[in-house]
């Protein structure tokens, strides 16, 4: 077995246990957490088979810098929509709550 | 001894991620994902692809690492910590079958398809034409310019996006205060901060000079900038500027503008995207400067996050409004 066929091996088993905790997981940051994992795989699986015995295929290597900077603006769009939401539903809470208090712990 | 070394490194990434996705406490679960990150990074070096290592370090681990701490922050300060609910076996059950299934068709489409860098041999002959020898760079922004040229709009939207999630009537202000409540350390992160700009700046014109020829380039610099405002703004030795100052509207689009009509002048030359015969160089050093100088800045305000309610925070932040 190759190098390359290691790391793919082990981005595919990434996907997989992101793709897992995505499912069973509850909370939306950490299933963002989770997307990332399997966005990692993903770009492991792509490096992995462009590793040749001499040198690393440059296509793969743009297109997952390309993917890790999408990555990251997928995330920081969910992490503020997450925040918003969590401020939503607390101004919501405290309207709703006779006693007009803080947010619920 | 190699081969040892991947598959060592490959468990460790292994169980980082799996301490990562599935510890209960979520400031844990988020600093297992930076040290899984940063092992990605020499997963990346072990395959020979440093650019790839540098964005990974810098963008999967450090900036995802500092957005994830801040979300978990601002949850923890309206009493949301993050934790997990357990959900019900039999989901669990039908979830870890689904995704065994999925690993073991994912593992045989892997081993299917040999490893091999083909496309090597045809960019290799191609570089001389462009005056520079970083093969990546030369895929990046020459080769598969349009896809770079979307990318910085992606990141654009993303933060047009971003903003759009401000409470009505604070438009147009400023993004929370990210500033450490707690004064000492507000003042050493302040010192660190006033220390690092400088180099982030001289790193990051460095990183994109170098990246012609050896790994670097306009993503990785824009990575440091964008490092080097966040822990000033950590510190306090910068504030947050206003979202419509110009100067700033400027620095967020220049990057996407510059590559626009760069890409738009080849249309004389033989089309969209086309550099002049031995002007390639220069012309891809300017489009790397100016994405640099946007990647960085709009990286951090993403990290900021959308305008918040009332004057940016504690007194100390607002004090110098630099901005970028």
């Amino acid at each position: 077995m190759v190098t390359g066929h290691v790391y793919a091996l082990t981005g595919a088993i990434l996907a997989g246990l992101g793709l897992f905790a995505f499912i069973i997981l509850r909370h939306p940051l950490r299933q963002l957490l989770a997307i990332n994992v399997v966005g990692a795989g993903i770009f492991l699986i792509l490096g992995g088979l462009g590793r040749g015995p001499d040198a690393t295929d440059p296509l793969p290597q743009a297109l997952v810098i390309t993917g890790i900077v999408v990555a990251v603006a997928l995330t920081a769009f969910g992490a503020a929509m997450i925040v918003r939401l969590a401020e939503a539903r607390a101004a919501t809470n405290a309207a709703t709550r006779p006693d007009g208090g803080k947010p619920v712990p | 001894m190699t081969a040892a070394f991947d598959i060592i490194l490959c468990l460790l990434i292994l169980g980082t991620a799996g301490i990562a996705l599935f510890v209960r406490d979520a400031l844990a679960a988020i600093a297992f994902f930076i040290a899984f990150g940063n092992l990605l990074g020499l997963a990346w070096l072990g395959l020979d692809a440093v650019n790839v290592a540098l964005a990974e370090i810098a963008l999967g681990a450090g900036v995802t690492g500092v957005l994830l701490i801040l979300a978990r922050a601002r949850l923890l300060a309206l009493g949301d910590d993050a934790t997990c609910a357990d959900t019900s076996a039999w989901l669990r059950a039908g979830a870890l079958a689904a995704c065994a299934g999925f690993v073991l068709l994912l593992a045989a489409a892997v081993l299917s398809i040999p490893a091999e860098s083909g496309l090597d041999r045809a960019v290799a002959p191609l570089m001389p034409g462009l005056g520079i020898e970083n093969r990546v760079t030369g895929v990046l922004l020459a080769f598969r310019a349009y896809d770079t040229l979307l990318e910085s709009f992606v990141l654009l939207g993303a933060l047009v996006a971003v903003w759009s999630l401000a409470p009505a009537g604070v438009w147009p202000g400023r993004p929370a205060d990210l500033g450490m409540a707690d004064g000492p350390m507000r003042r050493v992160a302040g010192s660190f901060g006033r220390f690092l700009l400088p180099v982030a700046l001289v790193m990051a014109t460095y990183l994109v000079w170098a990246g012609s020829d050896v790994p670097g380039g306009a993503f990785q610099a824009g990575t440091v900038l964008a490092g080097g405002l966040m822990v000033s703004a950590i510190g306090g030795a910068i504030g947050l500027p206003r979202s419509d100052l110009p100067g700033l509207r400027v620095a967020l689009v220049l990057g996407p503008l510059v590559f626009l009509l760069i890409g738009l002048a080849g249309t004389g030359f033989g089309g969209f995207l086309v550099y002049p015969q031995g002007l390639a160089k220069a012309a891809i050093l300017a489009i790397e400067y100016s994405l640099a100088l946007s990647i960085g800045a709009t990286l951090a305000l993403l990290v900021a996050g959308p305008n918040v309610i009332g004057p940016a925070g504690p007194a100390g932040g607002a004090g110098r409004n630099s901005g970028c």
